[in-house]
């Protein structure tokens, strides 16, 4: 598949974005700002960095994604709908009866969706399970891409699964941190605070890059770079802004878990219809 | 029963730890299928998975002392299609790690089997905090999930090999000290399935792990009281063979449920559901109720919680004379 230009693939993320407050909106409960603040993220894995078929989900060498913090699951159903695993009108049913898009992530209701996740800290040991068992079958083409949050890193079962990375050598594991700096109780400073992460993820023998993660080609690059190191599991610290694309939500932890009213959408979609008041809206 | 191919119990029984069993079982269906792997939490040899990694070492993940990771890792080992055996002691797994065997096992359907062995109070002098007797309860209330208790070590062999050909999850206990070998080499096991160990008409005795022994004795002195007791071994109690246990019941009409755990939420909980809702019948539970165990002597627990021949042979007189009045 050939590449895709970079305005190409930010045209992308604002489409996922406009899909993430519609859903939202729609389905009246969900996370808002940590779907938002991923939209350049997962446009960067799905359309660019991992290796898949949306026709056969099941692919036996594609590239695997697993979103440890389930419920950011909007943006993985927007960026999967865009790439043509399902229609986009269904992500319409989001956290309705019967539907394939639960209000956290089954891996048995959607092809693609590799792992079944909500509570928090398990992404990252499935992962261990993943590339060590791509290990005895001497796997080397493949790697396990982690989505996670800053504030599930207060989970000790993440640590846990980083020891047994880190000693095991897992370099076909890429992690990505979502530092947005909030949870739901307010910023992850007065929660808990992470400290030095770099520092800590390098004692537990990781390979850390740091970028920011709304910058679609640094996602990319560091992706890239993260393939290329072979002894050690990789995490990227993604810097991110929560609410990304909606002014009134940036930073705003209170945005963690609420959606957005009618009218709060109406005027989401405006903005990112405009690009922050950079175009002309089509419907204005 | 013949075709079950028991021991003669009035003859000196061999006696093993149940769990030597599960590592036979192991390195034998690991000879059988490449993608059977192991992982455990720093008890490799309590455990009994050192065959298995003795012989297949690229195949064994030593965790550490982490049964989170434990189980968490086992889901990502079944995902890429292996059929990982994760092994602990039951007070840690299921223990601590009951949520990431709900959603990362369970709902999300991957067919991680759970191992937790020194199980029951007869794990003796280290206490209550290492006797796990909720584990059953944790695990039987969990969809998706099959629960198995063999009654001794060639059967927990049968069990782990037919555990690693089942597509769902499991989870297998195993009790650390000896146990007398009640089956042969050629006594059947399936997983749902209960056998009629022992046939008789007055009552109904539904005992598992290491209590089936247990029962058989009580069953032998019951015999000469003039109580025929039929004795049923379960050792699956999800999915549980109602059928075999209600036609039992229907012909005796009273039960004594026997189990070296809780019996709120365990084979005591899950025959008094079964029979409340299909075939209300007077039913003793043998089996810890609603307390914790203590240090001490394996045997001199087992008879200080009650949970021997003795007290089974009480439960069934019990019954038997509520049944006559």
């Amino acid at each position: 598949m050939p590449k895709r230009s970079l305005e190409n693939l930010e045209t992308i993320a604002n489409d996922i974005r406009e899909d993430i407050i519609r859903m939202l909106e729609h389905a009246g409960s969900g996370h808002s700002a940590g779907p938002l603040g991923l939209a350049d993220i997962f446009t960067a894995l799905y359309f660019d960095v991992m290796k898949h078929d949306p026709k056969n989900p099941d692919w036996d060498e594609r590239d695997i994604l697993l979103l440890s913090n389930g419920h950011c699951v909007p943006v993985r159903y927007a960026t999967m709908a865009h790439a043509g695993y399902f229609p986009k009108k269904e992500l319409l049913t989001l956290r309705q009866l019967g539907s394939r898009l639960q209000g956290h992530p089954e891996r048995t209701r959607l092809p693609g969706m590799e792992t079944t996740s909500g509570p928090l800290g398990c992404g990252l040991s499935q992962a261990c399970g993943m590339a060590l068992a791509m290990r005895m079958d001497n796997i080397l083409n493949r790697w396990v891409y982690v989505v996670m949050g800053d504030g599930e890193l207060d989970e000790g079962n993440i640590w846990e699964a980083a020891m047994l990375a880190g000693k095991e050598k897992l370099s076909h594991i890429i992690g990505i941190i979502d530092r947005n700096n909030i949870q739901i109780d307010g910023p992850t400073d007065d929660v808990m605070p992470l400290g030095d992460l770099k520092a800590k993820w390098e004692a537990f023998g990781w390979h850390v890059l740091e970028i920011d993660g709304n910058d679609i080609e640094a996602v990319i690059d560091a992706c890239t770079m993260g393939r290329a190191v072979s002894d050690k599991p990789i995490m990227i610290i993604a810097y991110t802004v929560p609410g990304k694309g909606v002014d009134f939500m940036e930073y705003d932890f209170h945005w963690h878990g609420t959606p957005p009213n009618k009218d709060q959408a109406k005027l989401a979609l405006h903005e990112l219809r405009t690009l922050g008041g950079k175009i002309r809206g089509e419907h204005e | 029963m013949s075709d079950l191919h028991l021991a003669d119990i009035h003859s000196e029984l061999n006696q093993e730890p149940i769990r030597k069993g599960f590592g036979r079982g192991l390195l034998a269906a690991g000879k059988l299928d490449d993608n059977v792997v192991a992982a455990c939490a720093d008890l490799t040899d309590s455990t009994q998975m050192s065959l298995f990694k003795a012989e297949f070492p690229q195949r064994f993940v030593e965790i550490g002392v982490a049964e989170q990771n434990l189980v968490t890792v086992g889901a990502g080992l079944a995902a890429m299609g292996k059929i990982p055996f994760v092994s602990s002691y039951a007070a840690f797994s299921p223990g601590r790690n009951w949520e990431q065997i709900r959603t990362t096992i369970c709902l999300n359907e991957q067919p991680v089997k759970v191992v937790g062995s020194h199980a029951g109070v007869s794990v003796g002098p280290d206490g209550a905090t290492h006797q796990m007797l909720e584990d059953v309860a944790l695990m039987r209330v969990l969809p998706h999930m099959v629960v198995i208790v063999p009654g001794d070590s060639l059967e927990a062999e049968r069990a782990t090999l037919a555990m690693a050909k089942d597509g769902r999850p499991n989870y297998l206990r195993l009790a650390r000290e000896a146990t007398p070998i009640i089956t042969t080499d050629k006594t059947p096991f399936e997983i749902g399935k209960a056998y009629v160990y022992e046939k008789g008409s007055d009552v109904t005795i539904i005992a598992t792990g290491t209590m089936t022994y247990q029962a058989l004795l009580a069953a032998e002195q019951l015999y000469k009281d003039g109580i025929e007791a039929e004795v049923i071994h379960c050792p699956t109690i999800k999915p549980l063979d109602e059928e075999t246990i209600l036609k039992s019941v229907r012909k005796t009409g009273c039960v004594v449920t026997a189990e070296e755990g809780q019996v709120i939420g365990g084979l005591g909980g899950a025959i008094a559901e079964l029979l409340s809702e299909h075939h209300p019948a007077l039913l003793k539970r043998v089996g810890m109720y609603d307390h914790f165990g203590e240090s001490g002597a394996p045997e001199e627990l087992l008879e200080h919680f009650g949970l021997d021949a003795k007290h089974i042979r009480l439960a069934a007189h019990q019954v038997t004379d509520k049944k006559k009045k």
